[in-house]
């Protein structure tokens, strides 16, 4: 199921003016703090009403202002999870998990029993909001969007509010969402741990437009991409296959580049992964470096190059079918002669690992 | 009938309390309704709305009183309209004595709940609407049961102001024993005849018991309700 955004709005001050176009899967929306990426996701949800725009998920056109269309919120037919739950706190949690439920003409049977099972909220049913932990609240929102049967899910920053450890036990369960559904979600979120992890494709947003907007894998791995992203999370992903379990406590993964190790991953042997290297985290050289003790040293050929303002650059390389990044400074790069063509070797000083695509992302912690 | 009361006097209580209860229940969706526009929408004429609410909490009660009479009496506009077009008599009927005491406890009605409207998130009401919820639904389930202590307790206030109504009461619908001898206008007749001071007593601890009921009533509904929301 497509979703085609087009809008435009003037706050006074500040102007939004986005488009871009999502297939089925996760859409990330990604910008700092105030960028627009809330207003996209409220225009979506008819929360804000646009001063022009088009809106469509699959063949359902929901705003089309230059034909005077515009769905009510409540006949959009979408899941938004909010920041803060937004729990009804007069309601027990069954009641919430209901709501939306209860106003469909035809809900799917066993659907209930099915959520509430996946989100482990099982023994929350009987409580209310108020007395529910953080992570619980977030997961009782989660699955009250999934129970009024939505075309399209809409997640608004909903880890931000949580600690590390209330995080990590909600991704795995968004996780198993973006692939064990076909529902289309559109999240927003500056995280980028969260992005790389959840996103198949990425919408770069910043001060209202829209920078650049495509696969999460080749939006990730563009040098352009990087002042948006930042230096610091900048990063590219690349797809690997677990290989084998070394006696030694490390894991063999083999990426179309070369072999990579990471310390163990539960992970059985033919589990294909996704694993993030930050371009901070790796090194360039142009002999193979002996006597060192990074283990994974790629070879890789240099496929563009990107100076900054200030005195760093960053190196786009090709590993096998996969692109790198990596954060160099403008002088090595002048002294390694660094071009489009050039061959040399990367040294990943850290590798983790983003997501797992096949064989369910429950058997996996957080590595 | 308890012979510790003359039937005047159970008159009077019984006529109070009638009368107090029509003004509140009839008033009641029109406060909650006025509430909720003033508390959620900006509108031309919004200030002009909220004074003509709180008009009758600054005017003198026999200004208010004299203007439902110029309005409502059998020759006012609003008044012969009503008795033409179904017979509804308010000057000097009980009736007269809802409305007056329904003008007048008004504005501390739509107040407190005007307050507790307020008090509730509207993005709880967006979530209802992202779950399907058309806008009538969305105030009945989520918005009406949030606001419940607010509107119990503006309710029991008006009806504690609809008990003790005088200045207006007397002025639109005069003081006739069994038909607009309130509570109130009672206690100031007994006092205007020699020895009446005893049953004027009377009546005054009834109307400081019912009062005080109303005041325990409407703390205790008030704290129920507010832990059945909060729950555990």
């Amino acid at each position: 199921m497509k979703l085609s955004v087009r809008i435009t709005h003037d706050f006074g001050g500040f102007r939004l003016d986005a488009a871009f176009e999502a297939p089925a899967g996760v859409t990330a929306l990604f910008g700092r703090s105030g960028s627009g990426k809330t207003s996209v996701i409220n225009a979506v949800a008819g929360l804000l009403k646009p001063d022009s725009g088009f809106i469509r998920v699959g063949d359902r056109v929901l705003l089309d202002t230059e034909r005077g269309v515009s769905v009510p919120v409540y006949r959009r037919r979408l899941g938004y999870v909010f920041q803060e739950g937004r729990l009804f706190p007069h309601l027990s949690v069954r009641q919430n998990l209901d709501y939306g439920r209860s106003l469909l003409r035809s809900p799917p049977p066993g659907q209930f029993e099915q959520v509430v099972e996946t989100l482990g909220i099982e023994a929350l049913l009987e409580r209310r909001p108020g007395a529910l932990s953080g992570g619980e609240k977030q997961r009782v929102a989660i699955g009250r969007a999934l129970l009024c049967d939505p075309q399209l899910l809409l997640m608004d920053e909903p880890l931000a509010a949580l600690d590390e450890d209330r995080k990590a036990e909600i991704l795995p369960y968004l996780e198993r969402l973006g692939a064990g559904t076909d529902i289309p979600m559109l999240y927003v979120s500056h995280s980028m741990a969260e992005v790389a992890r959840l996103a198949n494709t990425l919408v770069l947003i910043e001060d209202g437009r829209v920078l650049r907007a495509g696969p999460a894998q080749e939006v990730l791995s563009d040098p352009d991409s990087v002042p948006v992203l930042g230096v610091r999370t900048a990063g590219a992903t690349l797809h690997a296959v677990v290989a084998a379990q070394d006696e030694d406590g490390l894991t063999r993964l083999d990426a179309s580049g070369g072999p990579l190790w990471l310390p163990r991953i539960a992970a059985h042997p033919g589990n294909r992964l996704t694993v993030r290297i930050l371009a901070q985290d790796v090194i360039l050289s142009r002999t193979r470096p002996e006597g060192l003790s990074a283990l994974n040293i790629l070879p890789v050929t240099v496929t563009a190059l990107r100076l900054g303002d200030g005195p760093g650059a960053i190196v786009q390389v090709q590993a096998g079918d996969d692109v790198l990044l990596a954060r160099i400074t403008k002088r090595s790069a002048k002294t390694l002669e660094l071009e489009p063509g050039v061959a040399c070797f990367a040294i990943l000083k850290s590798v983790a690992v983003a997501q797992a695509e096949v064989g369910g992302a429950g058997d996996l912690p957080a590595v | 009938m308890a012979d510790w009361l003359t039937p005047a006097q159970w008159d009077a209580v019984a006529l109070s309390l009638k009368v107090s209860f029509w003004a509140t229940v009839l008033s009641l969706p029109l406060g909650v309704a006025i509430a909720y526009v003033l508390a959620r929408y900006e509108f031309w004429g919004k200030q002009a709305l909220n004074g003509l609410v709180h008009l009758p909490l600054i005017l003198p009660p026999v200004v208010t009183g004299y203007l439902l009479l110029i309005g409502f009496g059998r020759r006012g506009p609003i008044g012969g309209f009503l008795e033409q077009t179904f017979g509804l008599v308010l000057a000097f009927r009980w009736t007269g004595a809802a409305l007056a005491a329904a003008v007048m406890a008004f504005p501390l009605m739509v107040r407190a709940i005007r307050l507790a409207i307020e008090a509730v998130d509207p993005k709880l009401e967006q979530a209802a609407a992202t779950l399907g919820a058309s806008r009538i639904r969305v105030f009945v389930s989520v918005t009406l049961p949030l606001i419940l202590p607010g509107v119990i307790a503006g309710t029991i206030l008006a009806f504690a102001k609809a008990m003790g109504e005088f200045g207006a009461t007397i002025t639109f619908v005069s003081n006739i024993p069994g038909e607009t001898q309130t509570l109130p206008s009672a206690i100031y007749s007994f006092l205007q005849v020699p020895g009446g001071e005893s049953q004027a007593a009377q009546l005054v601890l009834i109307a400081v018991a019912i009062a005080l009921a109303a005041l325990v009533l409407s703390e205790w509904i008030g704290r129920r309700v507010a832990q059945r929301i909060a729950g555990a």
